[in-house]
């Protein structure tokens, strides 16, 4: 591989590549990220280059294995460029008939496109998609047509445009005023901005200065910088390789959460290839510039997301965090200036820089510019993830591009921020979305998961979850932190478990301000807003476990009990089999009972009860009835011919 | 694991200090745990406490200090899966198996562990065993899977 040693014999390479491309060439795309491989796309890969080869298109077509398309709910996803067919949850059986309408017939399988769920209509254009149609992919886009480890696909899509615009035109002081301009603001988690973060750590006295990719991504239920490292390694990269050059520079390091296998093999194909074609190492494209890079996997250690635990964890130390000031800018790894980033936040930076920080900050709300990567999970219809406008309201998101609810139930609310962040609930859904504007409804942008609830979601339970993860996350170095948690948290299941009293809220939140005030980290410091958000929002919730022993959600296993309904038992027996406890009582033609002294509330006869006679229902806050006599219990109108 | 494996582990990270996470997350990697003997070894070699090298091993959760079983198990509890019903899914799996999250049974067949988000969240609730994922797994279901391994 030939080194590239100027910004002209990289234009002149871009050329050589495009010239052997033809973009009336049909090509197959089919997502391969982590998630994708969960749904099956590794064994729909082996069918499509076996079809391939039977039908002898393989040098008629390209094949591109991609990072993630985002549409999680309907993986495995197929595109057919460059016509944009989209086909959604292709099996490996599904392959040659596919290929054969697409590549041959040039017809449309119309049982694999999209299909409203409401109105049955039929979208087979992958743009006109709702859930892509109300999107904005300026960061996330690229994951669709490039295959992640090809530089040469990089390449072909404008790929390091920026970082020659960048290191030949641009001074590093006039990068950083352009980052600045552009409003961009962290995408980890405090939404601190960048432009200002980086001004810090150039004027900063100490030499040798470091930079940072903060790819340890542990909020449950945020997979954009997983999807981005896989998928796109050389945006994040080239954001890096501009962001170094601009504060001076000349070793960074990526630090890559532990379960993210895929990431790190993409990723250090990634700079084995950039190095080896000269913009990684000495003299970058000929412009004097010098930056290498290093890989540092996580060892599992949610606090290591936090910038100060993450660089002790880098030194080979355990990652506990220390009090800032110092700021990393002055003091970071080594004692050194540090700047460090989240892998949103690099990748964001090569489209500010190609397109200026006057478009860039034409998108967006007064405090938060751009776009933001969300994951959509929970309780909603198309989980995924979805790039937006900062500004488009929760409403939009969730129901524009989510699809609402699935099976007809009613939203409560959404989670946003991780553990440390907050529930907003329905009166709320017209809020825009941006980091002051959640920040003020008592949530925070965070890493950006969006974790939508409905009715059967249990507030109390939900804040007693996230007190629970970060108990267990704690480094244990402070003392608000590692006791306050455990005593919110023995007070939260107590509430849960229905022995909740009626002085628990005082003392709730008074650990939650001490906590607030006195933590060392930001862990810490925020983990009482899942409790203070839905206390704030779903009080309710609360006086109706501690008050009434009741769980309006039916979802506290210590609150509920289950029920056959006499009047919609039809003596199926699927409960009695499945029970697990020998609770059920029953028989042929005869109504089932549970008795409850033996029930344990595993709820498997609820689950196998089918949906038509909906018979086992949960019973909160009130007596169950009492069992129907004998005589009663037999069923006298049954099917014919069964 | 031998000592000349683990020697040539700790040359590849030339040797340096700073690299002994990466260092026991290869030595995990290979040989699924850490015993006493290979830490004594690492930090001999280099030149790190053992006491420091206890610290590491238990503050990160990757490290295993106990062998583990055969056939790994993997909840995940992220807050997608919690509200879909994860927490059901991990009692019955805990009942099915005796053995609570870190744990490992008798017979050396399964070790069971809970994880924060295995960001397959379109599936969840998610049991991964042996880097299989079982998506949209219910309660009912558990057994049945559980019960296919060997």
């Amino acid at each position: 591989m030939a080194r590239i040693n100027s910004p002209a014999e990289l234009e002149a390479f871009r050329k050589e590549i495009l010239s052997r491309r033809d973009p009336t060439k049909p090509c197959i795309t089919l997502c391969s990220g982590t998630a994708c491989h969960a749904t099956g796309s590794k064994e729909v890969a082996i069918a499509i280059e076996e079809e391939l080869k039977k039908q002898a298109l393989a040098d008629k077509v390209d094949f591109r294995k991609t990072g993630c398309h985002g549409f999680c709910e309907k993986g495995p996803i197929v595109v057919i460029d460059p016509e944009e067919t989209c086909y959604l949850q292709v099996t490996p059986d599904d392959v040659p008939e596919l290929i054969t309408a697409a590549l041959k017939e040039h017809t449309v399988v119309e049982r694999l496109i999209y299909t409203d769920p409401n109105t049955g209509e039929k979208t087979a254009h992958e743009p006109e998609i709702p859930f892509y149609k109300h999107q904005k992919r300026m960061v996330f886009g690229a994951n669709r047509r490039i295959a992640p480890q090809s530089l040469e696909d990089y390449l072909a899509n404008d790929g390091a445009k920026a970082l020659v615009k960048a290191l030949v035109e641009m001074t590093p002081e006039e990068i950083i005023a352009e980052v600045k301009d552009a409003g961009l603001r962290g995408r980890g988690g405090a939404g601190f901005p960048a432009g200002v973060k980086w001004e810090f750590a150039r004027k900063s006295k100490g030499e040798p200065k470091y930079v940072v990719v903060n790819c340890d991504e542990g909020d449950p239920g945020a997979y954009m910088d997983r999807s981005l490292m896989e998928g796109n390694p050389y945006g994040v990269l080239e954001g890096l390789i501009i962001g170094a050059y601009a504060i001076g520079a000349h070793e960074g390091y990526f630090y890559v959460r532990q379960e993210y296998p895929l990431a790190l093999e993409n990723l250090s194909v990634a700079i084995e290839r950039a190095e080896a074609r000269g913009l990684l190492g000495k003299n970058i494209l000929g412009s004097g510039f010098d930056f290498t890079v290093k890989v540092h996997r996580g060892a599992g250690a949610f606090v290591c997301g936090e910038e100060t635990a993450l660089l002790r964890s880098l030194e080979g130390k355990a990652g506990e965090p220390r009090p800032r000031p110092p700021y990393p800018a002055v003091k970071g790894l080594w004692d050194k200036p540090t700047n460090i980033n989240n892998v949103e936040t690099w990748a964001n930076v090569p489209l500010i820089i190609n397109k200026g920080a006057e478009a860039f900050a034409s998108i967006g709300t007064e405090g938060s510019k751009g776009t933001k990567i969300f994951s959509l999970v929970g309780k909603i219809n198309n989980t995924g993830l979805v790039e937006v406008p900062m500004g488009i309201t929760l409403r939009e998101v969730i129901f524009d591009i989510g699809g609402g609810i699935p099976k007809g139930k009613k939203f409560k609310a959404v989670q946003t921020g991780g553990p440390s962040g907050g529930c907003i609930p329905e009166k709320l859904l017209d809020l825009k979305v941006g980091f002051d504007e959640l920040t003020k409804a008592g949530s925070m942008m965070g890493s950006g998961g969006m974790i939508i609830m409905d009715e059967e979601t249990c507030m109390v339970d939900v804040a007693r979850y996230f007190v629970d993860f970060l108990t267990d996350e704690s480094c244990g170095k402070c003392v608000p932190c590692r006791e306050g948690l455990r005593q919110m948290h023995k007070i939260l299941t107590r509430i849960t478990e229905g022995k909740g009293k009626k002085e628990d809220i005082a003392t709730l939140e008074s650990l939650a301000e001490t906590a607030v005030e006195a933590s060392l980290c930001a862990l810490g410091s925020t983990a009482a807003n899942p409790f203070l958000s839905t206390f704030r929002y779903f009080k309710e919730e609360y006086t109706a476990h501690i008050d009434d022993k009741r769980c309006p959600a039916l979802s506290c296993k210590e609150l509920i009990s289950y029920y056959i309904n006499p009047a919609n038992c039809t003596g199926c027996g699927l409960c009695l089999k499945n029970c697990p406890d020998g609770a059920i009582d029953g028989g042929k033609k005869k109504i089932h009972i549970i008795d409850q002294d033996k029930c344990t509330n595993c709820g498997t006869c609820f689950d196998v009860c089918p949906p038509k006679f909906n018979s086992v229902i949960k019973i909160s806050g009130e007596a169950v009835p009492p069992p129907i006599a004998e005589e009663q219990r037999v069923i006298v109108r049954k099917k014919k011919g069964k | 694991m031998d000592t000349a494996r683990i020697d040539q582990i700790i040359d590849k990270h030339d040797g340096e200090a700073s690299a002994l996470i990466q260092v026991l997350l290869e030595i995990q990697s290979e040989n699924h745990w850490l015993p006493k003997a290979v830490l004594a070894r690492v930090s001999e070699k280099l030149r790190v406490p053992l006491s420091q090298i206890q610290h590491i091993a238990t503050f990160y959760k990757a490290f295993s200090l106990v062998p583990k079983g055969r056939h790994q198990v993997h909840i995940c509890m992220g807050t997608a899966c919690h509200v879909r019903g994860a927490t059901r899914v991990l009692e019955k799996v805990q009942d099915l198996t005796g053995i609570k999250p870190g744990e490992t049974d008798l017979e050396l067949k399964f070790s069971l562990e809970t994880v924060n988000c295995l960001g397959c969240c379109a599936l969840g609730p998610v049991m991964e065993i042996d880097g299989k994922t079982h998506g949209k797994i219910t309660p009912a279901e558990t057994p049945d899977v559980i019960e296919s391994y060997e």
